[in-house]
């Protein structure tokens, strides 16, 4: 695909944002004709990114999110979820389901549904600099398409 | 948020509409409390019919008002969910501790 396409988005972290970013990226998806279920993977996993900024990373405060997402050769969403917050000690941890510091209120799973949704999910943190979540997300062509 | 339930025989039916993510899962969650604790009933049944997304704050959800229904010693049910709230709660295995009805998948 020549002249890729991208957008970038930056919003504090209110929790209103959390269904304005997943709307945000299904839209910008459109372009690849997801059907609805590619379509419901992408928006838990974009929900489930920006939640984790919004709970973890800034608990006790509003803090910046980058949400970013590219259309990259071959149909595949490529989306980067950014904050600046606290980090994650453990990593190995953070990602193992049921895993949670959050409480009766979070199930643990949020990374878990990431990592199955989609197709490709890397995270990385540093302690007290913050967490980058980036996930790539291939959309099957379909009859029809050009 | 109201949500819609209705009591007969002991058996509490409330239905989740909208999106249930952070932003919403607290409120639903004090929400579906207060019937519990108003009408103690014997079996309680969610019906997410009308939810139209549900990220893993649903997992939370549910599992606190199992917790609930079990301190009652009742029972808890799940019917009528929509294909996309129905894959985030099999990531959970949560077909595993409750029961789940006449799934519809849209
Ligand atoms: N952006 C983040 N900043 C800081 N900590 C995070 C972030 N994302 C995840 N975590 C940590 O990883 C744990 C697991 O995350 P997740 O699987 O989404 O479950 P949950 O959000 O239900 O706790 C969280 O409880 C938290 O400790
Ligand atoms: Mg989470």
């Amino acid at each position: 695909m020549r002249g890729e396409n991208y957008m970038n988005l930056e919003f504090p972290s209110k929790s209103a944002n959390e269904a304005f970013a997943r709307a945000a990226v299904a839209c910008f998806a459109a372009q690849l004709d997801p059907t609805l279920d590619e379509l419901g993977d992408i928006k838990t996993a974009v929900s489930e990114a920006v939640t984790n900024c919004i709970v973890h990373a800034y608990p006790d405060t509003i803090g910046q999110i980058i949400l970013k997402a590219r259309i990259l050769d071959g149909n595949v969403l490529d989306i980067v979820v950014k904050d600046r917050g606290r980090g994650i000690e453990d990593v190995e941890q953070a990602r193992k389901p049921m895993f949670t510091t959050g409480g009766e209120e979070r199930s643990g799973m949020g990374i878990t549904i990431m990592e199955s949704f989609m197709t490709e999910f890397r995270l990385s943190s540093v302690p007290g600099k913050g967490t980058t979540v980036h996930m790539k997300r291939k959309i099957i062509r379909r009859g029809g398409k050009k | 948020m109201k949500l819609t339930s209705y009591v007969q025989d002991r058996q509490l039916t409330i239905a989740l509409t909208g999106e249930i993510d952070h932003h919403s899962a607290r409120e639903i969650m004090q929400t579906v409390s207060e019937k519990i604790d108003l009408y103690m009933p014997l079996r309680c049944i969610l019906d997410f019919r009308d939810v139209r997304f549900m990220d893993s704050s649903g997992i939370a959800v549910v599992l606190h008002t199992l917790r609930r229904m079990n301190t009652l010693q009742g029972k808890l049910f799940l019917q009528n969910i929509p294909a996309q709230p129905y894959k985030v709660l099999r990531a959970a295995g949560i077909e595993k501790v409750t029961e789940i009805r006449e799934e519809c998948t849209k």
